[in-house]
């Protein structure tokens, strides 16, 4: 057989390609470029390599064994009867355990300090941490800034070595909001206020998107952080600024959130006051949202047909929304 | 008249849809031809449709199972292809619209309708053999399970001609699934399809807890029982428990899609995320319904192969029923990034994990059960080996994915994906046909072809890691499950990669498919006359095959683990064969109600999805009517007189002592020193 | 259902004695109990959570009208016990008796669902109607499912007096009798819950 079977040949494609693209640095896992990215990097390590205690040791014994006690070999040992010792079920219960007690020690530490409600305190040499919300809408992320009182859609961008805590909405259905380079991602879900703590440690461009499937432009649901000096945010800003559009709560707002695939940038250089409470309050009560799901609703020109809640209860209560002002809060999720 | 049905609804714009219409009804108007032209269609009625013989509905289980798997298999190329092509702003040639009926319609398909009716199928065919029932406790609702489960497959298929299926991935998450958001007909067919198939599973589940309970055969304790008996015990206690909460969630959905109720809308007081909380409560025991069965396979085929009692039979057991009841304080895990406090994630974390504890012990069981054997390498135990490898790296990703920490970064990403077909195609996939292989002759009286067994492993197995060690990789690299296309063209390498993968699975499956021929074929030298073709341990290789429709011929007395291994022992290495006087068996009569409901249901659910009142309301009343005359019938059952038993045993005792050489291979050979 | 079944041949009794189908199927319907048991956990479970989802609209103490709740329990509860004497007669061969007291379980029965659904129409007719609020949607599904359960148990408890009529007292009505008996008490045990946890705590 001088011929190698296409199989193997694809395999051995396969292993040379693999640690090269595993050790290329663009991976976004591995090569974090926050605190908290690195912290779960060196978790998931971790967790692997404890892993290949039990793991490399089952391979080895899968293969050996078959190897050793095939029905041609007559040197082998046979047993036929054997079929318990207290010895080897106490070990093959122990280790598993201590592996596990090991990872849930693990487990309980880093869900406390990587929590993503958790601030992450500035270090010395860190700034004083600000605010972004993020507000996922069909199919595009709007991010608000609100004591800079401008906002973008599908654009974000923050200084580096500031804490950022991005506070995470929906006015659709949930999404999921995630930067790859810089860790965690928390579900934007409509009518509850979420948040993630974050930080940037290197400049540069960090695209970000949904994860978290959400209809048809799902895909689209993309955007970059750009991460800059203070300077560089700064001047950010200020461009930002000199965008002519503004966005008012409900009526721009409400056009905003009408369905668009793959969304261009969008800047808008004045914000309603309080716009990120008033998408979170506008499902808490029946509120102005009857009127925006019957927009949306016509949006979907192909539809089928669309029989929607029964008409008429979404006036008498809109005033009373604002009594009922207190937010949900997520962790009301258990 | 057709409510919202119109002939608008066939999608006549798709080539891809209209190519596979015309197949399908080509196809299937071929086989009606066919049917009519060999006059069989009396031959299926009586001998099939309205069976209530477990071991048909259990061969009709893995039909249907094997036909979906065709289905959702054709889907993942689909998906494979688009994503291999829709790289760097390239659209590929599936549009979302498309793209995501698509891989919603493959997650329902190859859960519900090919992973759940092959374990239900093999329970079927083997649990009361196993035990020594002469019949499952309750016949004719074993019947109607199957055409409920039948009616969800017509639904789901129905959904491909005549509207669309959901755009919502295959658990249809709220608000997404709400009317607000996906106000077409998708959402309703995954509703009644799932619905009135769930209904079908929990009616299995009761009927097959009742069996294994009540049924045994006299001497089979609990304790004495195969292990492949007690994991679907365990998986049906889980699908009592588990599958109403999914018949309440659907329901819930359906009232808020049908009268405008707010259970899980966004506005007026909906809450989604218990939509999320519901779905999962019942999501993930379902996944241990369908690995346990799985792991019951190996421990027969090891120990059969190994030729070697089971190692640690009892801490098998125990396991099992750990792993039964933790499943229940798991399902958090899968939404870690709702934004749970740090405690609740923590808890739900370790949980998960102390579940790996129990799955590895079972896995150095089987591999102490190979240590001191002596193992055939026969294609079931290739299964085996390849399980045992590829289910343990799926176990250390999953253990990976339950520390929330490292879950926020890996969540919805192709890791989830590359996760859980590790664990599902390596454990439930390579489980069903380790288990189709074992115990086809059962079912067939005759053995599968080794050789394209074997060129299906390899496919599978090699296919496997090329199609899902890329997602692993691409995860790492910010890819995320659902995308219908990405911007990265650094991706396309490796999604080309996975793609060939996809095709390799594809050869395994085809080789199956030549394997069923070549088996068919070649039927009278594979004949398996002693009903023993493995020389096995347990109690359904202790009749002939295929096994009589009365099981035994007398109710086996069973006295100790594997007790038909000790049999043959004690009976010179042969198979001790059943003797006279035979009495009268008592068995249940076939019935036409259950094929009748299947196909009221059939029409109950389309009238739904398309309110179609009128048709709703008949079916309904016609679901009524068909009930009470069932519950009318006092002729359900009669005796089979013991001169045909008598008959039936003289002709296979007869076969074996003409076909069967005296130094065939039985365990005195086989076995040699020990 | 089918293995309905008459295990009096006795010169083979000895092939199925131990597989009492009276029995395993009283049993199966005690697993049928708690698999439905689950959904209305479920639904209890939903129905808590929903609790304060009242979108602005009414609460539940706004809408319990305690005194006809107490009457439809009372009648539920008096069902029951009416119930156990059919089971009693049934035991006594007294086949009259059996139907008799079944009637009159019908009746209360038909009672508590001729008040139930005066309820929701009366709530309905306010405006308060299910697609009015999440808590709304979770009250009337909580009750009308258990509405509808009542609803099947008097469809059942008609067929089995029509059953008796024809069948009278066999093997085959016998553990359907006690069959829907346990359908009946557990019916009323989920009212017991219900009652206490919409209505009871609702009106507080």
């Amino acid at each position: 057989m001088n011929r190698t079977p296409p199989l193997r040949k694809l395999g051995v494609l396969l292993l040379a390609v693999l640690p090269l693209v595993l050790a290329g640095c663009s991976s976004a896992l591995l090569d974090p470029k926050g605190q908290i990215g690195e912290e779960q990097r060196t978790l998931i390590l971790t967790s692997f390599g404890l892993m290949q205690i039990v793991v490399i040791p089952v391979i080895v014994m899968t293969l050996l064994f078959a190897w050793r006690y095939r029905r041609s070999n007559r040197e082998a040992s046979y047993r036929p009867d054997w079929h318990h010792s207290n010895l080897i079920e106490a070990v093959v219960w122990f280790i598993p355990c201590v592996i596990i007690v090991f990872l849930a020690v693990l487990t309980w530490y880093t869900s406390h300090s990587l929590d993503p409600h958790k601030p992450i305190e500035p270090t010395a040499e860190q700034q004083e941490p600000i605010e972004i919300q993020a507000v996922s809408l069909d199919w595009k992320w709007l991010f608000i800034y609100p004591e800079q009182g401008i906002a973008t859609v599908n654009e974000l961008a923050f200084p580096e070595d500031t804490p950022v805590r991005f506070r995470v909405t929906s006015g659709s259905v949930m999404n999921s909001f995630f930067i790859p380079r810089l860790g965690s991602q928390i579900y934007a879900m409509a009518g509850m206020d979420n948040d993630v703590h974050l930080v940037a440690e290197e400049p540069g461009v960090y695209p970000g998107r949904s994860t978290n499937y959400s209809g048809a432009g799902f895909s689209g649901m993309t955007f970059d952080a750009h991460v800059g000096s203070e300077e560089d945010f700064d001047a950010w800003v200020a461009k930002v600024r000199e965008s002519s559009e503004s966005l008012t709560y409900p009526a721009e707002y409400n056009e905003l959130a009408a369905p668009s695939e793959d969304n261009e940038i969008e800047y808008f250089s004045e914000v309603s006051p309080s716009l990120y409470e008033s998408i979170i309050k506008s499902f808490l009560a029946g509120g102005d949202h009857e009127e925006r799901m019957a927009e949306y609703a016509d949006s979907y020109a192909e539809g089928f047909g669309h029989g929607g809640h029964g008409a008429g209860h979404g006036d008498d209560h809109g005033a009373s929304a604002e009594s009922h002002g207190t937010s949900m809060s997520a962790e009301a999720a258990e | 008249m057709f409510g919202k049905l119109s002939l608008e609804a066939i999608p006549t714009h798709d080539p891809i849809i209209m190519t596979t219409i015309t197949g399908i009804v080509l196809g299937g108007l071929a086989l009606v031809a066919a049917i009519t032209y060999f006059k069989k269609w009396g031959y299926l009625w009586n001998e099939w449709v309205t069976s209530v013989d477990h071991k048909k509905l259990g061969i009709m289980y893995f039909i249907v199972a094997l036909v979906m798997l065709l289905r959702g298999f054709a889907d993942a190329i689909m998906m494979r292809s688009q994503l291999a092509m829709a790289s760097a702003g390239a659209e590929g040639f599936l549009p979302p619209s498309h793209y995501d009926q698509i891989f919603t319609a493959h997650g329902v398909i190859m859960i519900f309708f090919v992973a759940m009716p092959m374990v239900i199928g093999l329970m079927n065919l083997v649990v009361p053999l196993q035990i020594g029932a002469r019949d499952v406790a309750f016949p004719f609702l074993n019947n109607l399970s199957f055409w409920l489960f039948a009616a969800g497959v017509i639904l789901v298929n129905v959904s491909l001609f005549a509207g669309e299926f959901a755009k919502t991935g295959w658990l249809a998450y709220a608000p997404l699934s709400g009317l607000d958001y996906s106000p077409g007909v998708g959402v309703d067919y995954w509703i009644w399809a799932l619905q009135i198939s769930g209904i079908g599973t929990t009616l299995t589940g009761i009927n097959f807890f009742v069996t294994i309970l009540k049924m045994r055969t006299k001497g089979m304790t609990l304790f004495r029982m195969p292990i492949f008996t007690w994991t679907s015990l365990c998986a049906n206690v889980l699908i009592i428990a588990s599958f109403p909460i999914l018949t309440a969630t659907i329901a819930l959905l359906t009232l808020d899609r049908y009268l405008g109720m707010n259970f899980f809308t966004t506005d007026l007081g909906g809450n989604m995320m218990m939509y999320v909380n519901l779905i999962w409560a019942w999501g993930h025991p379902e996944v241990y319904i369908l690995i346990l069965p799985a792991f019951g396979v190996f421990s027969e085929v090891i120990a059969t192969f190994a030729r070697k009692r089971l190692f640690g039979y009892g801490t098998m057991v125990w396991a099992t029923v750990a792993i039964t009841v933790l499943s229940f304080i798991v399902w958090l895990h899968h939404f870690f990034t709702m934004g749970a406090g740090a405690n609740v994630n923590a808890f739900f974390g370790i949980m998960t994990m102390i579940i790996a504890i129990p799955t590895g012990v079972k896995i150095f069981n089987w591999l102490f059960t190979m240590y001191r054997g002596r193992i055939e390498f026969t294609s079931p135990v290739l299964w085996t080996l390849g399980f045992i490898i590829t289910f343990s790296l799926g176990g250390m990703t999953g253990v990976m994915l339950s520390i929330p920490a490292a879950n926020f970064v890996l969540h919805n990403s192709l890791f989830v994906i590359a996760h859980f077909h590790n664990v599902i195609i390596g454990g439930v996939v390579f489980g069903m046909l380790a288990g189709l292989t074992y115990w086809f002759p059962k079912a067939f009286g005759f053995t599968l072809n080794e050789k394209w067994g074997k060129r299906s492993f390899w496919c599978w197995l090699v296919g496997f890691y090329v199609a899902f060690v890329p997602l692993y990789v691409l995860s790492f690299f910010g890819a995320v499950r659902r995308m219908q296309s990405y911007d990265n063209g650094d991706w396309q390498p490796l999604m080309i990669v996975a793609w060939v993968g996809a095709l390799i699975i594809a050869a395994g499956i085809a080789c199956t498919l030549i394997q069923f021929y070549v088996s068919i074929r070649d039927r009278k030298q594979n004949q398996d006359v002693t009903g023993d073709p493995w020389d096995a341990r347990t109690l359904e290789w202790a009749t002939s095959s295929p096994a009589p429709f009365y099981n035994f011929a007398h109710l086996p007395d069973i006295n100790g683990i594997d007790d038909y291994w000790a049999k043959k022992e004690n009976n010179g290495g042969k198979p001790p064969l059943s003797e006279g006087p035979y009495q009268d068996i008592h068995m249940p009569k076939n019935t036409w109600e259950g094929p009748v409901l299947g196909g009221l249901s059939t029409a109950f659910g389309f009238a739904l999805v398309w309110h179609i009142w009128w048709l709703a309301i008949v079916s309904g009343i016609g679901m009524f009517v068909v009930f009470l005359a069932r519950v009318f019938r006092e002729d359900v059952d009669y005796y089979v007189p013991a001169a045909e038993v008598e008959r039936i045993e003289r002709e296979h005792r007869q076969r074996v002592e003409r076909d069967v050489q005296p130094s065939s291979s039985y365990a005195s050979q086989a076995g040699g020193q020990a | 259902m089918s293995t309905d079944t008459l295990s009096n041949h006795g010169d083979h009794a000895h092939e199925h004695d131990h597989h009492d189908a009276a029995g395993t199927k009283v049993f199966g319907f005690w697993v049928y109990l708690m698999s439905d048991l689950i959904i209305f956990g479920s639904l209890f479970a939903t129905y808590a959570v929903l609790l304060r989802g009242t979108a602005d609209g009414p609460t539940p103490a706004d809408i319990v009208d305690l005194p006809l709740i107490l009457i439809s329990t009372f009648l539920l509860l008096v069902s029951s016990f009416t119930y156990g004497m059919a089971v009693l007669a049934m035991n006594a061969d007294q086949v009259n008796k059996v139907k008799a007291w079944l009637a009159v379980t019908f009746l209360l029965g038909a009672g508590f669902i001729g008040l139930e659904l005066y309820e929701f129409h009366h709530l309905i007719h306010l405006g308060f109607g299910p697609d009015r609020s999440a808590f709304l949607s979770a009250f009337f599904t909580l009750v009308g499912t258990h509405g509808l359960h009542v609803t099947f148990g008097l469809i059942w408890i008609l067929v089995m007096l029509v059953q008796l009529q024809k069948k009278g007292l066999t093997d085959m009505t016998r553990p359907r009798i006690m069959c829907l008996s346990l359908f009946w008490h557990f019916l009323d045990i989920v009212w017991i819950c219900v009652f206490s946890f919409v209505y009871l705590m609702g009106a507080l």
